[in-house]
């Protein structure tokens, strides 16, 4: 097997700003293979975007050390940036730029020679749907196209592997869908790897292979999405039942079957979270009808990542979200200007 | 610093400015106002003649380009911050040092550009600059004005986020620099506190040089002090801007 193209080693950063310290990110170690598509899911302030700002050595580590593409961050930041692509959460393109003209610059900065960047350039702008709008300046552009624009710059130079941060944040449901297409062609025809942050529980649920769920500086699961749910959440199934006393039965019937604790949600109605609840849930049915407890309702519902993040921190992603938005050390530009000193390369 | 990374950054500068040559005269406005304005009350004031008193006048109007025009080009770079096609160009394999340089000596094109425009306008009203001195003298402006560009920069990157800041800073430095350098009137009658701070504002100093080599008088010692404190501005700028690019993220 080839050696990981991301690998993180106790990856540490901690912001001081006026008096206070946050550590935004706490003793990080993983790796990623070729070709794998991570995505970093947590809330706002959770440290995704300082992690990723590590690994592409936009700011130094407070400690730990990490290799990307083969080079460490600290020491090879030159090496790094020429084996990656980029794309923040902000607009990569400059507003008084022109769409073609800003892919041919970059182009240029990644030492393309003007022809190979100049039909680059004009593959990018056909396939990412910017045909008609490559004389058009970055600011006459739609946010959708906007975007598109920023994966354009990030795949110039072809990388091997491509960060994105926050890909489609801020793009209407379409859009969205449209920018998952083009990542997701791009592996398929290149095998690049594809490491991104997201907030959007559907969105890692939905494409990537496998979820690194962040929370407060720390990674706390790292798997399939499917196993992630499967481990930790399970399929909720919840019964209605005719009476007090019924639901009393049905509840320790069912954690007889299931061998799982068994949650009454309220005086007629109890819950309970497993791994197969399609198949079981005919199985408890046939059990209470025999044993006589009458079920007025019954549903099986799959498990989110969300039940995931539940499960694992004990509160909803909304929830963490709405709590640390006010408190994002990502953000603050305060922090982020008062720490960072970077070499010339 | 690598002189390619330094060229793909100042074309790439430049492309918007090809893009839409108009931009580089509109900025124009606002020295052609001073120029058509301010000039016509000079001649009432001192009665000198006209040409007489472009060729007092007009030297200053093009270190006033300078000052206003490259003063404010590090806002460029504060909305681009903003907006994050510099935090692009941070990941990008490019020299720190590089994306500075870049940047500044793209300034010189619109200098060049906009002093010619000037002499060009004034030249019907009378205005005769000697042309070795001209072009000595756009050297002197282009040097002072990668420098000051430079400083513009390096206080957009210190400012990041603070776009007011960015203002407030510029806007308090400029005009002092601006009147204490004997530009739109002369500093004979200033008070000699005034006289011992413009003494020492190279402003002053390019401005006197710009006049001597324009007028043809390409030994004075002004050209000798003016090249100094170009070069001084252009050395220190581009230090603090290049220090300042290093440490941003």
């Amino acid at each position: 097997m080839d050696a990981p193209i991301i690998e993180a080693e106790g990856l540490t950063k901690r912001f001081t700003s006026r008096k206070a310290t946050v550590e935004a990110v706490t003793d990080l170690t993983f790796s990623v293979a070729q070709g794998e598509l991570v995505a970093f899911l947590g809330p706002n302030g959770a440290g995704k975007s300082t992690t990723l700002r590590m690994l592409t050595t936009l700011i130094a580590p407070t400690s730990g050390r990490a290799s990307v593409v083969g080079r460490d961050i600290a020491r090879e930041a030159a090496a790094v940036r020429a084996r990656i692509g980029y794309v923040g959460q902000l607009t990569s393109g400059s507003f008084a730029q022109r769409v073609r003209d800003e892919l041919i610059s970059q182009g240029a900065f990644y030492g393309m020679a003007k022809a190979a960047a100049a039909a680059r350039a004009d593959a990018l702008v056909e396939s990412l749907g910017l045909s008609g709008f490559a004389t058009r300046t970055v600011q006459q552009l739609s946010g959708g196209q906007k975007r598109r624009l920023d994966i354009a710059l990030g795949l110039m130079h072809a990388p091997p592997l491509l960060f994105l941060d926050e890909p489609s944040t801020g793009l209407d449901p379409q859009s969205r869908a449209n920018l998952w297409e083009h990542i997701l062609d791009l592996r398929r025809e290149h095998g690049t790897t594809v490491f991104l942050t997201t907030h959007y529980l559907e969105e890692a649920d939905r494409y990537a292979e496998r979820v690194m769920v962040m929370d407060q500086g720390r990674v706390i699961a790292d798997d399939t999405a499917a196993h992630l749910k499967e481990h930790l959440a399970g399929d909720a199934v919840t019964l209605g039942l005719d009476s007090p006393g019924s639901a009393d039965r049905a509840s320790s019937l069912v954690a007889e079957v299931t061998g799982r604790e068994v949650r009454r949600v309220d005086a007629t109605t109890v819950a309970v979270h497993v791994a197969d609840g399609a198949t079981l849930l005919p199985t408890l049915l046939r059990r209470l009808d025999a044993a006589g407890v009458a079920v007025v309702s019954a549903t099986g519902v799959p498990p989110t990542l969300d039940d995931v993040f539940l499960a694992l921190t004990g509160r909803t992603l909304r929830e963490a979200n709405l709590s640390t938005a006010d408190a994002q050390p990502d953000t603050d530009p305060v922090a982020a200007s008062a720490t960072a000193e970077g070499g010339d390369r | 610093m690598t002189a390619t990374d330094t060229w793909n950054v100042m074309t790439r500068e430049l492309r918007p400015v090809a893009r839409d040559p108009f931009s580089v005269i509109f900025s124009l406005l606002q020295p052609l106002v001073f120029l058509g304005l301010f000039a016509p009350l000079l001649v009432g004031e001192s009665g000198a003649s006209l040409a007489d008193t472009l060729a007092w006048f007009v030297p200053g109007v093009l270190v006033m380009i300078v000052l206003f025009g490259t003063g404010a080009t590090g806002s460029n770079l504060q909305y681009e911050m903003m907006t994050g096609s510099h935090e692009r160009t941070l990941v990008a394999p490019l020299s720190r040092t590089s994306l500075l340089v870049g940047r500044a000596l793209k300034e010189i094109v619109p200098i060049v550009v906009q002093s010619l425009v000037i002499v060009a306008i004034a030249w019907p009203f009378g205005f005769r600059a000697n042309l070795l001195g001209l072009l000595l003298g756009l050297v002197v402006l282009a040097a002072f004005g990668v420098g000051l560009g430079s400083l513009s920069y390096a206080l957009a990157l210190k400012t990041k986020n603070r776009e007011w800041m960015f203002w407030a800073v510029q806007q308090s430095l400029i005009f002092p620099l601006l009147i204490l350098s004997g530009m739109l009137l002369p500093l004979d009658s200033a008070p000699r506190w005034m006289s011992a701070v413009a003494s020492v504002n190279p402003v002053n100093w390019v401005v006197q040089a710009e006049r001597a080599l324009l007028g043809g008088d390409l030994a004075a010692s002004a050209v000798g002090w003016g090249v100094l404190s170009a070069s001084a501005v252009c050395a220190v700028g581009l230090t603090v801007g290049i220090r300042a690019m290093r440490a941003s993220d």
